[in-house]
C-alpha cells in the first residue's frame, strides 16, 4: 500500500514539473509577443497578451510588471498599482520591477495627493 | 571541484543571469486626468495672491505672471489678462481681519508700463498692512533696479505662514468672489497665498567626488561631509474658486525647498523659479489633463 501511494506521488510530481514548465513557456510566448506589439505602440494588444500570460502562469512576475507598465501608459493607475504590487510580491528582490514601481509611485502619489485638513473644501462644480 | 566543473558552473551562472535579465526599455506617456472638472468654464482668471516671506521676490506678481503664462500655453482655458487684484488690501477692508490703520499713501517712484496699476495696487495693500504695525519698516522702501523695482516689497509683518492666516478669510468671502466673477464673465478664479522664505540648514550631507586611482582611472565616490547650506522654501496654496457662485471648489498646498552651498550666491528670483518649476506640473494637472513622459523596463 505504502509503495503504491509513493508511486502515485512520484508520478504526480514527475508530471507536475513539466506542466508548470509548459505553463511558463506558454506564458513567456505571450509576454514576448506583448513586448513586440508594445514596442510598435499597440498597447491594447499588449495588455491582452500580458493578461493572458498572467492567467496561464499566475506566478510569472515579469508578466505582471509588463502589465503594470501598460496600465500606466493607458492612465489606469489603480490597475497599474495592483499589478506592480503583485509583481513585487512574486519577486520582491527584482531591482528592475522595484525601479519601475518607484517611478510609477512618483506619478501616482502626485495625482492622489490629499489636501491638508485646513483646506476650505474640494468640491467640483 | 575540478577546474572544468568550475568553468562549467560559471558559464551556467552567466547564462542564467543573462536569461533572467532579458529586458527592454520602453518610453511611456502616462495620461493624468485633471483633478478638477473645469468643463463648465471657458475662461480662467489668475486673480492674485496674498504673499509673504523674503523681500527679494514679489510672490504675488511673479506667481500671477507665471501661472498665467503656463495656463496660456498648457491649458484649454482662455486666460484673462488683467491687473493683479490687491488682495491684501481687500482682505484688510473686509470683516474678519484685525483692525488696520491705513496710512496715507507715501510718495512712491512713478512706475510705468504694464506694471503701473499692479504696482500701485500692491503698494497700497502693503502700506495698509504697515499701518497695522504702526511703525514704518525702513527695509520696506522700494528697491532700485531689477524686475522687482516697479513693485513694492511685501509687508514686513508677513514673515511666516502664520502671518498669512488673518488674511485667509478673504478666500471664503463668497460675495466678493461672486462680484469678481460677474465682472469677468464667470471664469474659474485662481488665487491663494504664497510664502517664499529664506532658509538655512547645516549638517552631514553626501556628495559625489571625483577620484583618480594610481592608473589614472577616474572614479566617482560618495563622500559625507559637514556643510552649511542656505536656500529658500516656497509654500504656495492655490485656491480655485467658481466665479459663478463665489465658492471654493478646490485648494492645494505645496511645499518645495532648495538648499545651496553657503558660499554660493543664488539670486532669490532664480530660486523662486526653480522651485515653481517643480510644482507647476502638479498645478496644471489640477485643471487640464497632462501626459507625463517616462521610461520603464519591460521584462521577459
Amino acid at each position: 500500500m505504502r509503495t503504491r501511494v509513493l508511486t502515485v506521488f512520484l508520478l504526480l510530481g514527475a508530471t507536475a514539473a513539466p506542466l508548470a514548465a509548459d505553463a511558463r513557456s506558454d506564458a513567456k510566448k505571450q509576454v514576448e509577443f506583448g513586448i513586440t506589439v508594445a514596442q510598435r505602440g499597440l498597447w491594447r494588444e499588449a495588455i491582452y497578451r500580458w493578461e493572458r500570460a498572467a492567467q496561464i502562469d499566475p506566478k510569472y512576475a515579469e508578466a505582471y510588471n509588463d502589465l503594470a507598465i501598460a496600465y500606466e501608459h493607458e492612465g489606469d493607475l489603480e490597475k497599474a498599482r495592483v499589478a506592480y504590487e503583485k509583481a513585487l510580491e512574486l519577486e520582491p528582490n527584482n531591482a528592475l520591477i522595484k525601479q519601475n514601481y518607484e517611478l510609477f509611485k512618483e506619478i501616482n502619489d502626485r495625482t492622489t495627493r490629499k489636501d491638508t485638513p485646513d483646506d476650505p473644501g474640494n468640491q467640483n462644480p | 571541484m575540478t577546474l572544468a566543473t568550475r568553468i562549467l558552473s560559471s558559464v551556467a551562472a552567466i547564462l542564467f543571469i543573462a536569461g533572467c535579465t532579458n529586458y527592454y526599455e520602453i518610453p511611456i506617456e502616462t495620461p493624468i486626468k485633471p483633478k478638477l472638472d473645469v468643463s463648465a468654464f471657458q475662461r480662467v482668471l489668475v486673480a492674485g495672491f496674498i504673499a509673504g516671506g523674503t523681500d527679494d521676490v514679489d510672490g504675488n506678481l511673479e506667481t500671477t505672471r507665471l501661472l498665467r503664462s503656463q495656463l496660456r500655453t498648457k491649458s484649454d482655458l482662455r486666460v484673462i489678462d488683467t491687473d493683479v487684484l490687491p488682495l491684501m488690501e481687500v482682505a484688510t477692508e473686509t470683516p474678519g481681519t484685525p483692525e488696520v490703520k491705513v496710512e496715507p499713501a507715501k510718495a512712491a517712484p512713478a512706475s510705468d508700463g504694464a506694471e503701473g496699476r499692479e504696482g500701485r495696487e500692491a503698494r497700497e495693500g502693503k502700506e495698509g498692512k504697515e499701518g497695522k504695525d504702526t511703525k514704518a519698516d525702513p527695509k520696506s522702501e522700494p528697491k532700485g533696479e531689477g524686475p522687482q523695482a516697479a513693485t513694492p516689497e511685501k509687508p514686513a509683518a508677513i514673515k511666516d505662514a502664520k502671518d498669512l492666516e488673518p488674511y485667509e478669510h478673504l478666500f471664503a468671502d463668497v460675495e466678493y468672489w461672486k462680484k469678481i466673477g460677474e465682472e469677468y464673465q464667470n471664469p474659474l478664479i485662481v488665487t491663494g497665498t504664497v510664502m517664499f522664505t529664506p532658509h538655512q540648514r547645516s549638517g552631514i550631507v553626501q556628495r559625489e567626488e571625483e577620484v583618480y586611482d594610481s592608473f589614472g582611472r577616474r572614479r566617482v565616490v560618495p563622500v559625507r561631509t559637514y556643510m552649511e547650506r542656505k536656500g529658500y522654501i516656497l509654500q504656495p496654496k492655490f485656491i480655485f474658486i467658481d466665479g459663478r457662485t463665489g465658492t471654493v471648489m478646490h485648494s492645494e498646498n505645496f511645499r518645495e525647498e532648495v538648499l545651496y552651498n553657503a558660499n554660493q550666491s543664488t539670486p532669490a528670483l532664480s530660486s523662486y523659479f526653480e522651485l515653481m518649476d517643480r510644482l507647476i506640473p502638479s498645478f496644471l494637472s489640477t485643471l487640464s489633463s497632462q501626459k507625463i513622459k517616462g521610461t520603464r523596463v519591460l521584462l521577459q
